[in-house]
């Protein structure tokens, strides 16, 4: 009596099909990153060594390391994230727990989400208009980081007020019914209940602006500069703008060359997601609901 | 600011709670008609009525939790031990202070047990004065024997409250209103989402509570409201029907949507 029916082995089939499908698509993606990261390590690999961390171009940025690259790179990303996740989570929690639920609060989230998918070349005019020419900062870290900062802002405010609004309003009304003022609440129990949260934004935010290239490139990244930076208002050299001339501007570069460079930034912007990620699993295990 | 202090503790009435003329909108949607209350002090008043019919409004309006939603407009007048909680100079957190509510899902905040127990505490203590451990420990113990929790949870005081049983939870939102010592407690269905015997034993202490604090308990459980409160309030559509002594609102109601009400007409 619970044999299968024909129906019951058409939904099998069925069943059997989609699964075979999603499956195959997952492969599909993941597969260019596979091949992407066998292909970085492959031809780009022998050429990482001390060596070529510690060292500057040479021989018009065809041979030698990428010290001032490297260094400048770490530079930009910790000035930007400086300049943009203390004001993006100030934004964040204003519109979450602050503002009133009006159009004017609905228009301007609207807005913070568009403006996330302005594309980095217009921010990269931007900045010099505002950074650069404006506010006198000049071609320079801290202008080039500020333009990161703006165009990471959005990434930031929208991660972390959907990690915020993941905090359960039972919560907030326990706090609030007990007389504390809405800042008491954001600083004992949702902030603490939403960090792991939030550093996810971190993290995409460290991962997008180590990699982009256009917003620094007129902004404070120098093609060629064999020297560290040592304040903010220097131009410094940086690992994603340096791939972009040795794989384009520059003749007769090495093959591996632009491959070693590509895989020291993966390596970076990686670790230092790791880094975050292990935060994170931290902070989550210590979770209390 | 935090400090201005707009509530005596002396009550000046025998009155915990009275409302005048009470309206509450949503936005335009009138939620309170004219409800006029009188609720006396010490005692136990449960407050009945069908889904929808404005019960958590009322609640929400005496400890002005409601403003927080920016569209909420109330005319009329709420006093709370004789004064006007919507008057000019009232600050909401000195009526939250004297009027503590507890709701209808236990909501333990993710801390310790101890640390929810002074929470609120600690919240209305002034800045940079700290409390000394045995104070705590003191407030922490005399807050959870009240609530019958004490025996229960004296040996993991350190861990998440969230880990306790519904039950036990319920308690602990209970005896965290406790040391800032309130007057008035709400409760909101405080019991929908135990079982029995949860019920029972948060009900047992509500009984127990009884004379210290004014309670204001709705329940959706007739049994519960005709067993565990001195007076009952009947609600229907936003509006205040009956108002009595409880075992004469469940023996001869004086009105006839009461009876209906009652006898679960409603459901
Ligand atoms: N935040 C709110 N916004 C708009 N309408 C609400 C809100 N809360 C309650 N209401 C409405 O007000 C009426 C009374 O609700 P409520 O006080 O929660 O009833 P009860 O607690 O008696 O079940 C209901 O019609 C409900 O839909
Ligand atoms: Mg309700």
């Amino acid at each position: 009596m619970f044999e299968a029916t024909e129906l019951n082995l058409q939904n099998q089939r069925r069943e059997r099909l989609f699964r075979t499908l999603f499956l195959a698509m997952t492969l599909l993606l993941i597969l260019p990153v596979v091949v992407i990261l066998a292909m970085l390590v492959y031809k780009g690999g022998p050429m990482i060594s001390m060596d070529f961390l510690l060292t500057e171009p040479t021989n018009g940025m065809t041979a030698g390391g990428i010290l001032p690259a490297f260094v400048g790179t770490i530079w930009l990303v910790v000035v930007a994230l400086i300049a943009s996740v203390p004001i993006g989570i100030a934004a964040a929690l204003y519109l979450s727990e602050y503002a009133p639920d009006n159009w004017l609060t609905r228009a301007i989230n609207l807005a913070v989400i568009n403006l996330a998918g302005v594309p980095s070349i217009v921010h990269a005019l931007f900045g010099v208009g505002a950074f650069v020419i404006f506010f006198r900062f000049g071609t320079s870290i801290l202008a080039a980081s500020l333009t990161l900062a703006v165009m990471a802002l959005p990434v930031v405010i929208v991660s972390t007020r959907e990690a915020l609004q993941a905090v359960p309003q039972a919560f907030r009304e326990a706090c609030w019914s007990m007389g504390a003022t809405r800042w008491q609440t954001i600083r004992k129990v949702v902030l603490p209940n939403s960090l792991s949260g939030i550093l996810t934004g971190v993290i995409l935010e460290v991962s997008r602006t180590a990699g982009e290239t256009a917003p620094i490139m007129f902004t404070g990244a120098a093609f060629f500069l064999p020297f560290l930076p040592e304040t903010v208002w220097d131009q410094t050299m940086a690992l994603s703008l340096h791939l972009f001339v040795i794989s384009t501007q520059v003749p007769e570069v090495p093959e591996a060359l632009p491959y070693g460079v590509a895989l020291v930034l993966i390596s970076l912007v990686l670790s230092m997601n790791a880094v975050s990620i292990a935060f994170r699993v931290y902070l989550r295990g210590k979770k209390k609901w | 600011m935090a400090e201005s202090t707009a509530l005596p503790a002396e009550p000046t009435t025998a009155l915990a709670i009275e409302t005048r003329k009470l309206n509450l909108w949503y936005g335009t949607f009138q939620a309170l008609f004219d409800v006029d209350l009188e609720i006396k002090q010490g005692i136990i008043t449960s407050l009945i009525g069908p889904s929808g019919c404005g019960k958590s409004t009322f609640l929400r309006s005496v400890n002005r939790i409601n403003e927080r939603l920016g569209y909420v407009r109330t005319t009329g007048s709420i006093e709370v031990l004789g004064f006007d909680v919507y008057a000019e100079n009232v600050e909401p957190v000195q009526v939250r202070k004297q009027v503590g509510m507890v709701f209808q899902r236990p909501n333990p905040l993710p801390l310790s047990i101890r640390d929810n127990v002074l929470f609120g505490y600690r919240t209305h203590q002034e800045r940079g004065k700290r409390l000394s451990r045995s104070a705590a420990d003191e407030i922490v113990e005399s807050s959870l024997r009240q609530v019958l929790l004490w025996d229960q949870v004296k040996d993991r005081l350190d861990r998440p409250a969230v880990g306790l049983a519904l039950e036990e939870q319920q308690k602990l939102c209970i005896a965290r209103l406790l040391p800032v010592k309130p007057s008035v407690l709400l409760m909101d269905e405080p019991c929908s989402a135990l079982d029995p015997k949860g019920t029972e034993a948060v009900e047992e202490l509500i009984w127990e509570l009884r004379g210290q604090y004014t309670i204001l308990i709705v329940t959706h459980n007739m049994a519960q409201a005709s067993r565990a409160s001195d007076e009952c309030i009947f609600m229907l559509l936003g509006k205040v029907i009956e108002h009595s002594q409880t075992a004469e609102m469940f023996v001869t109601p004086k009105c006839q949507e009461t009876a209906d009400y009652i006898e679960g007409r409603y459901g």
